[in-house]
């Protein structure tokens, strides 16, 4: 990369003074080709992220991101935008720290600005046996090499004062905080991935469905779309809220549920809230935007669905969690609310692994935690595409772990995916 | 949603909680050879369709029937709705008349 096309502080300068005549789209538009050695089905921030680390880990110079709509329009364009690697279980901790890891790099490391900002969060509790519970999971945390802290209720009182401190069936006695966790512009990552991987030769080929699989003697040799048939050595599929109608295509049926998870912004207020902040008496999380916005949500609304919006019941459960934590926040209008579809898997933890058909590997399963996982999940999905084995943190992610009984259940509440 | 209650008539969605695919009403022979296997389907793999899917809902602030709704997963309208209990012994009927 070459100071032309690349983004710095003085580039805007002399884009500025020559009237910004001289930008260029951020990634091309091309047509794709009759073959690739590696297909990813699915342009969002996963598969973005796969053809990015494939090419500029793996040196993998024939790469081609297919996608049915446009490149980040999915769940990476829908969540709270909150990223952390609070997890107890060791199949999952020192994957979501990688992830964390590489979310302090990137920026740097693609040359976009992701706005990734460290502003901490604040996993509230509320009685004694909860303190323990998180204690736990603070001590797992640093075992693991994360950063973990425990607040008494003063320590929290001088960081957010608002806090309803003296709620009687649920009073605020403290916080877990992760200081390296915080909140990402989320389209840019979509935006930062697509060009490092366009950059890079790697082909993002928009408006293009992928309808089938071709599959002879057992391996999937390449994939049907709207646009005709693209041979591929190996295809992966990182479509995450779909994935049960796409991998239906090639036969397979997944250990995966598709539910509805609804998101909030309110107007834009100056700023009142540090950092992100969880709920521990019920399901509320927020953080308050650069632009001001309060951004929440909670639960999915607990049933299957396709459709990317949801029902008022889980509307007022939200906004009930979010009074009963801090009631300042209900002089704030809500401006918007929208939904996306999760997968949620039985064990409440992802997939990162081959199938049963040679040559076609799958990604998903990423419940209502994937956008924090986005570096790390097209890491290790590029680790095992390229290499065949999988990455060291992302060895827990099996397909058959289900069967032969090796769940990764973050919160032990068995195989009922709308309980993840 | 409304979930029109067959023997209550029309009930706020809010009133029941989903167990899930209604598949589940359709357990395995604990005895069978592949018992293993079978138990693992039943248990973890799912259809997932997009559009009819006939599911489980409990209706815990109700009457404490089980249903069979058939609900469209892309437009969250509800398509037809029976008692559980009247669905699983039509099932038991059909396994004796075999």
């Amino acid at each position: 990369m070459g100071l032309n096309g690349g983004y710095s502080g003085f580039r805007i300068l002399r884009e500025g003074l020559s009237g910004n005549r001289g930008w260029r789209p951020a990634w091309r538009d091309p047509s794709p080709q009759p073959a690739y050695d590696f297909v990813i089905v699915g342009g969002g921030g996963h598969g973005l992220a796969t053809a990015y680390y494939l090419a500029s880990q793996f040196g993998e110079a024939s790469v081609a991101v297919l996608e049915k709509g446009w490149i980040g329009g999915g769940n990476v364009g829908r969540n709270t935008t909150i990223i952390r690697s609070n997890y107890l279980l060791d199949g999952n901790q020192p994957f979501y720290e990688f992830s964390l890891k590489l979310w302090e790099g990137l920026e740097q490391d693609f040359n976009y600005n992701a706005m990734v900002s460290q502003r901490g969060v604040y996993n509230v509790y509320h009685s004694d046996a909860q303190r323990d519970a998180y204690r736990r999971r603070g001590n797992a945390m640093i075992l693991h090499g994360a950063d973990a802290e425990l607040l008494d209720a003063a320590q929290l009182r001088a960081e957010c004062p608002f806090l309803n401190f003296d709620n009687a069936r649920l009073p605020v006695m403290g916080a877990l905080v992760q200081r390296r966790g915080g909140t990402v512009r989320h389209d840019a990552v979509a935006w930062g991935y697509a060009r490092g991987a366009d950059r890079r030769g790697v082909d993002i080929i928009q408006n293009c469905e992928v309808t089938g699989f071709r599959i002879q003697n057992g391996r999937c040799t390449g994939v049907e779309t709207s646009r005709g048939f693209i041979a591929a050595r190996k295809v992966g599929c990182a479509v995450a809220g779909s994935s049960s109608r796409v991998m239906q295509a090639a036969g397979m049926r997944l250990p995966i549920e598709s539910h509805v998870l609804q998101a909030f912004v309110s107007e834009g207020l100056k700023p009142i809230i540090p950092g992100v902040i969880t709920y521990g008496g019920g399901h509320f999380y927020i953080s308050q935007s650069d632009k001001g916005g309060l951004v929440f949500g909670g639960d999915i609304d607990m049933y299957n669905s396709y459709a990317q919006r949801g029902n008022l019941p889980v509307v007022e459960d939200v906004c009930e969690g979010g009074m009963t934590l801090m009631p300042m926040i209900g002089r704030a209008r809500m401006v918007r609310m929208w939904g996306g579809i999760m997968d949620m898997s039985m064990d409440g933890s992802p997939i990162i692994d081959r199938t049963h058909i040679d040559g076609l590997y799958f990604n998903g399963g990423w419940c209502y935690g994937g956008f924090k996982a986005t570096p790390a999940s097209g890491w290790c999905f590029a680790h095992l595409l390229a290499t065949d084995t999988p990455h060291e943190t992302a060895t827990a992610y099996r397909m058959d772990r289900f069967e032969r009984g090796y769940m990764i259940d973050e919160k032990g509440s068995g195989a009922q995916p709308n309980q993840h | 949603m409304i979930i029109d209650h067959p023997l209550l008539g029309p009930r706020d969605s809010q009133e029941f909680v989903l167990l899930g695919d209604a598949s589940l009403l359709n357990r395995p022979d604990w005895q069978a050879g592949n018992a293993g296997h079978a138990f693992y389907e039943y248990q973890y793999l799912r259809d997932n369709p997009a559009g009819a899917h006939r599911e489980l809902w409990y209706h815990e602030m109700g009457d404490r029937s089980w249903l069979i709704v058939t609900r469209d997963t892309v437009t969250h309208e509800v398509l037809k709705v029976e008692l559980a209990a009247d669905v699983a012994a039509g099932m038991a009927s059909g396994r004796r008349a075999k």
